[in-house]
């Protein structure tokens, strides 16, 4: 068994003609909490989608708990997904199900198990997040913040290997932040998992992470352990991590020079 | 003023194109949706769910419209028949109409408007929402879980409810020819029952509403899993749905009726 859960060379990827994602290297090994960090429209949600299979990479190589991401069927990638959980921007709840159905989703979809023993274990899972007395709420009854922890406890109810997180911690309270990144660290360590995050919160990534790459315009631009981040004297991670208005990334959208645009002649 | 031309000719073929596409992925997705279709009925109390969420809500709209159908149906009938003075025939005129043709259409217009439009809203919400692509991302085939069981649970309402519908519509005209105008109550039924042909026009009536059931499902479930993840796309689907589910009925009852009352 390969030491890294996720291996990633050389790959590019592209709508139709537009070059989204451009020569990537990047690995994960098992256990591990990576960040994937960058401004938005950046490629970083691109990069999360190829790792899940939704979409295939136009070149290169992407191997996922040893499959080969280019070439895997129908069949073999359905099999990949159930060692695999994702965690969606909102939670994703299935809105006709209550909160113990939804995380119960997966066990009845894929196992015999008995009934009780499915209750059981849904659960255990939501218990690890700290929701058990919600089980019988409709996710419309939710905050947003414990919809995030249901569909937490939803994606880890197969014990996965893997877990893909897509902008976990966008619209949370402080609160709710911090008991969001907690619980990624604390999972992840306790089912021997490997975490993925597409985030672009930089404080609390720094807190729990173990790596992180920083990717600006579909290239990673930089990489390193939350200290190598914070001492970085890059200009693209000084900008990210402190938050300048102004850097390599502009303020401005590209336009024609302001004059120009209100017509004044010079 | 050729440019205008050209540009026109373009947008023309572009249309052209574009339908031909959305029909190809229409047929396609239909495709998909037979050949997922062998779980669910492994698993049917998931149809079941959607029978009752389909069907069993829409009653109350085709009952009541079936009863008012009906009752239009007797006045309207004892009107013009009692001119040639052979009312009791108003039993004939009354179910006739239902079972041939009220019956399935006006059942499946009134489907369309109400199931159809929600299985499309649900569907596209769905998408909009992630829940189809987090389905997905747990080896979950949404079209096996979500799209073939509302097929199946649209496509058994269908024909109950047109049933439904024609015997209120009945009993519509009952009440108000027989028990209100005073029609002979003995002829009413005894020329219906002597009239109406199992084969000839049950039959046929519930292979039309079968037909519509099916169209109209496929519709709905196909704007739906179309529809653009925004909430304009998503209202656009809908009224998309009840559009053209209710052309494709009255094109389909067309047709379906050429074919079975030729020379009749």
């Amino acid at each position: 068994m390969s030491d890294n859960l996720i291996e990633i060379r050389d790959l590019s990827f592209a709508y139709s003609d537009r070059m989204v994602l451009k020569g990537i290297n990047l690995s994960a090994r098992r256990g591990q909490v990576i960040a994937i960090m960058g401004n938005s429209g950046c490629g970083k949600t691109t990069l999360l989608r190829l790792i899940g299979g939704a979409m295939r990479p136009t070149q290169g190589l992407l191997r996922v708990d040893g499959v080969d991401m280019g070439e895997v069927d129908q069949r073999g990638l359905y099999r990949l997904r159930r060692r695999m959980g994702m965690l969606f921007q909102f939670g994703a709840l299935f809105t006709d199900m209550s909160v113990l159905d939804n995380v119960a989703f997966q066990l009845r979809e894929h196992t015999d198990l008995p009934e009780e023993m499915i209750r059981d274990l849904a659960l255990m899972k939501l218990n690890a997040v700290g929701l058990r007395g919600a089980q019988d709420l409709m996710p419309s009854e939710l905050s947003g913040g414990m919809a995030r922890r249901v569909a937490l406890a939803r994606s880890i109810a197969l014990d996965p290997a893997l877990i893909l997180y897509d902008e976990p911690f966008a619209g949370l309270d402080p609160i709710s932040l911090g008991v969001t990144g907690n619980l990624i660290r604390r999972l992840t360590d306790t089912l021997g998992m490997t975490s993925v995050v597409v985030t672009h919160d930089v404080h609390e990534s720094l807190k729990m992470v173990d790596y992180i790459y920083f990717v600006s315009e579909g290239v990673i631009v930089a990489q390193g352990t939350p200290d190598e981040i914070k001492a970085s004297e890059l200009p693209y991670v000084h900008q990210f991590v402190h938050g300048e208005e102004d850097g390599p990334v502009p303020f401005h959208y590209p336009a024609p020079s302001y004059a120009a645009d209100l017509e004044l002649s010079a | 003023m050729i440019n205008g031309l050209l540009n026109g000719v373009r947008r023309l073929g572009h249309r052209v194109v574009d339908m031909l596409w959305r029909m190809g992925v229409s047929t396609r997705f239909f495709l998909l949706l037979l050949l997922h279709s062998g779980q669910c009925f492994r698993r049917f109390h998931l149809i079941i769910r959607e029978v009752f969420s389909t069907g069993v809500l829409s009653l109350i709209i085709i009952l009541v419209s079936g009863l008012f159908v009906g009752m239009v149906l007797g006045l309207q009938g004892y009107e013009t028949l009692q001119t040639y003075g052979s009312e009791e025939a108003l039993g004939v005129l009354v179910s006739l109409s239902l079972v041939r043709e009220l019956g399935p259409v006006v059942a499946a217009l009134l489907f369309a408007s109400r199931a159809g439009s929600a299985i499309t809203a649900e569907i596209g919400l769905m998408k909009a929402t992630e829940q189809l692509a987090a389905m997905e991302m747990m080896a979950v085939n949404p079209i096996a879980r979500v799209v073939a069981p509302r097929f199946w649970g649209g496509v058994i309402s269908m024909p109950l409810l047109a049933a439904l519908f024609s015997a209120m519509g009945i009993l519509g005209g009952w009440l108000v020819g027989v028990v209100l105008i005073g029609v002979d109550e003995g002829s009413f039924w005894s020329q219906m029952q002597a009239a109406v042909d199992f084969r000839e026009d049950i039959l046929n009536g519930m292979i039309k509403s079968f037909v519509f059931g099916v169209a109209v499902t496929t519709i709905a479930l196909f704007e739906g899993y179309d529809a653009p993840p925004t909430a304009e796309g998503v209202s656009r689907a809908t009224t998309r749905t009840v559009v053209t589910s209710s052309l494709a009925i009255l094109g389909l009852d067309f047709i379906l009726t050429a074919f079975m009352f030729r020379g009749v």
